[in-house]
């Protein structure tokens, strides 16, 4: 057995232990300040505040290093392409493109110190802490798997997180008490709608002791969901309709200003 | 006052896109254009992604363009005969225009498309109108009258079969070319959201030899009617029309064209045609400059299926 898989076992174990064992250390409670983000007409992003707070018994309250946070945001994955330009004949065209399967559209690890500061990078493999390593398949002729090294991978992060959806934050936990944590998770406006979920890790002298999971939506709600139900499923209808507007829009305009 | 669009899915300031839509009113009015290469290009500058803006644009340049057409009504200055002849070839040119835009996209070439139909057509456009403007401009300084109709230099496309005659506009030709202007219109007015006035006005001029006076309202109906059509094709396969995005448009593009039209009625013809040939060029430079130059980021991505 080699030491990777000797060390995986020992943290399979431990975890297993943590979870089943009543009178093992530590326990993770972790909420949101809101479960629901509606997207109405003056929506121009939001801020959601993760508190949580660490339970512990005797066995928790001998350890003596402090407690690290790591919390995974992840919203609703859909497919993508990262497009690269090339000159051709003078001008820049699109010439070579890579599709990444199922990508999460929203991605922040949220961290109260550098990751690589709270655990190693075996165990921030393993449990796909951080942007860098969460797993991002590509296709790549009819196959899908990871491409390491791939410019088009590092393309997509860096345009995600220029557009605040990818972030990661190694101060974006603040421990209010030894026990006591909060966390804020910005949404910009160009978030898409689904459902997000939130994975709260809780590591002690780099090993992960114990996490729980949490979960919100993000909806369209009144007005901004009915123009877009219309705009999808009665595509002919919507179209007359703006057309009919186009129409009032621009007789009204004509009797308004009659000169004659 | 921020917005949140629905389809183009941005938040957008409410009172930076009417003042567009006035802006591009004033120009559309003042020139008798729908100004959709104008507005399309400001869209896809704030930040609405191409296609969105193409196919939102065409709901504004319906709304001016039929506000322009009553007025025309009016006065009786427009050719309804040869607007529905052109209209006839202007349905099949959007729906192939759509097509064309439907499968550009799935291609990933839809934007340099756009791009390269922007720098193309309003270069070539532009430098005619300067030309021909500057042309009038000096011929007239010179104490010469203006000529804007040459009689009898007829091209070898008048003498074509299926004959038509066009009584308001006192033409007497074949269909076939008229039909052919009416596709080309109506294929571009759907790949560039882009009304075609800009082009119509001086096909009609140049190579039908229609009179000026019935060539504006001709045109805005035209342009409506294909406007309209290229609409709602866009909403029935791509679902790209923000109807919010249109409406916040219109309501500047209407008012704007009323004080435009008041403009220009104040500037002489080929002073108007000189500016608008200057304008249509500086479009055209500044696409030509965005696809030449090297790009901030080789790298763009985009959402696969589904809502953009």
């Amino acid at each position: 057995m080699s030491r990777r898989r000797m060390l995986a076992t020992t943290l399979a174990v431990t975890a297993f232990l943590a979870d089943v064992a009543p009178a093992a250390a530590e326990r993770l409670v972790a909420s949101l300040t809101n479960h629901h983000v509606m997207i109405t007409s003056n929506y121009t992003g939001v801020e959601l505040v993760l508190f949580g707070s660490v339970e512990r018994d005797a066995a928790g309250a001998a350890r003596s290093g402090p407690y690290d946070i790591v919390a995974t945001v992840i919203g609703p994955r859909e497919s993508l392409r990262t497009r690269r330009k090339q000159r051709v004949l003078g001008i820049w065209v699109n010439t070579a493109a890579r599709t990444f399967v199922d990508p999460p559209s929203y991605l922040a690890v949220l961290a109260n110190r550098p990751l690589d500061a709270i655990t190693n990078a075996d165990n921030r493999r393993r449990l796909q802490l951080g942007i860098a390593d969460t797993p991002l398949p590509e296709e790549i002729n009819n196959d899908i798997g990871e491409v390491s090294n791939d410019p088009f991978r590092a393309a997509l992060v860096r345009l995600m997180r220029e557009r605040g959806l990818y972030s990661e934050e190694a101060n974006a936990v603040t421990f209010l008490t030894p026990a006591l944590f909060r966390a804020s998770i910005s949404l910009p406006a160009q978030v898409p709608v689904g459902n997000y979920t939130v994975d709260v890790k809780l590591f002690a002298d780099g090993n992960l002791i114990a996490h729980t999971d949490s979960a919100f939506e993000i909806v369209k709600v009144g007005f901004e969901q009915f123009v877009v139900d219309a705009a999808r499923d009665h595509g002919l209808l919507y179209g007359l309709a703006t057309a009919l507007m186009a129409l009032l829009t621009g007789w009204i305009a004509s009797i308004a200003f009659r000169r004659d | 006052m921020q917005i949140y669009l629905p389809i183009a899915d941005i938040p957008v300031n409410v009172f930076l896109v009417l003042a567009m839509g006035l802006a591009v009113g004033f120009i559309s009015g003042m020139f008798g254009v729908g100004g959709g290469f104008l507005m399309t290009p400001l869209l896809i500058f704030i930040g609405v992604q191409p296609a969105v803006a193409v196919a939102s644009v065409t709901t504004h340049v319906a709304a001016s363009s039929f506000s322009g057409a009553i007025a025309y009504w009016r006065r009786r200055a427009l050719d309804v005969t040869l607007a529905l002849t052109l209209l006839a070839g202007g349905i099949v040119g959007s729906a192939g225009g759509v097509a064309l835009f439907t499968w550009l996209r799935a291609l990933d070439q839809l934007d340099l498309m756009i791009g390269l139909s922007y720098v193309t057509l309003l270069s070539v456009v532009g430098v005619l109108m300067v030309g021909e403007s500057a042309r009038a401009i000096i011929r007239s300084r010179q104490g010469k009258p203006v000529e804007l109709r040459r009689p009898g230099s007829h091209a070898w496309f008048h003498g074509l079969p299926l004959k038509l005659r066009f009584k308001r506009s006192k033409v007497y030709v074949s269909a076939i070319p008229v039909l052919a202007i009416g596709f080309i219109i109506g294929f571009l007015g759907a790949v560039m959201g882009v009304g075609g006035g800009f082009l119509l006005v001086p096909m009609l001029i140049y190579l039908m030899r229609v009179p000026t006076a019935t060539v504006i309202g001709t045109s805005m109906v035209l342009t409506f009617l294909t406007m309209v059509s290229a609409l709602v094709l866009h909403a029935a396969t791509n679902h790209l029309v923000d109807a919010v995005l249109a409406l916040i448009l219109m309501v500047g593009g209407v008012i704007g064209a009323q004080f435009g039209a008041h403009a220009g009625q104040r500037i002489r013809g080929e002073w108007l045609r000189l500016l608008l040939g200057l304008l249509v060029l500086a479009v055209g430079m500044r696409f030509a400059f965005q696809l030449v130059l090297r790009p901030d980021d080789l790298y763009s991505i985009r959402l696969i299926g589904g809502a953009p």
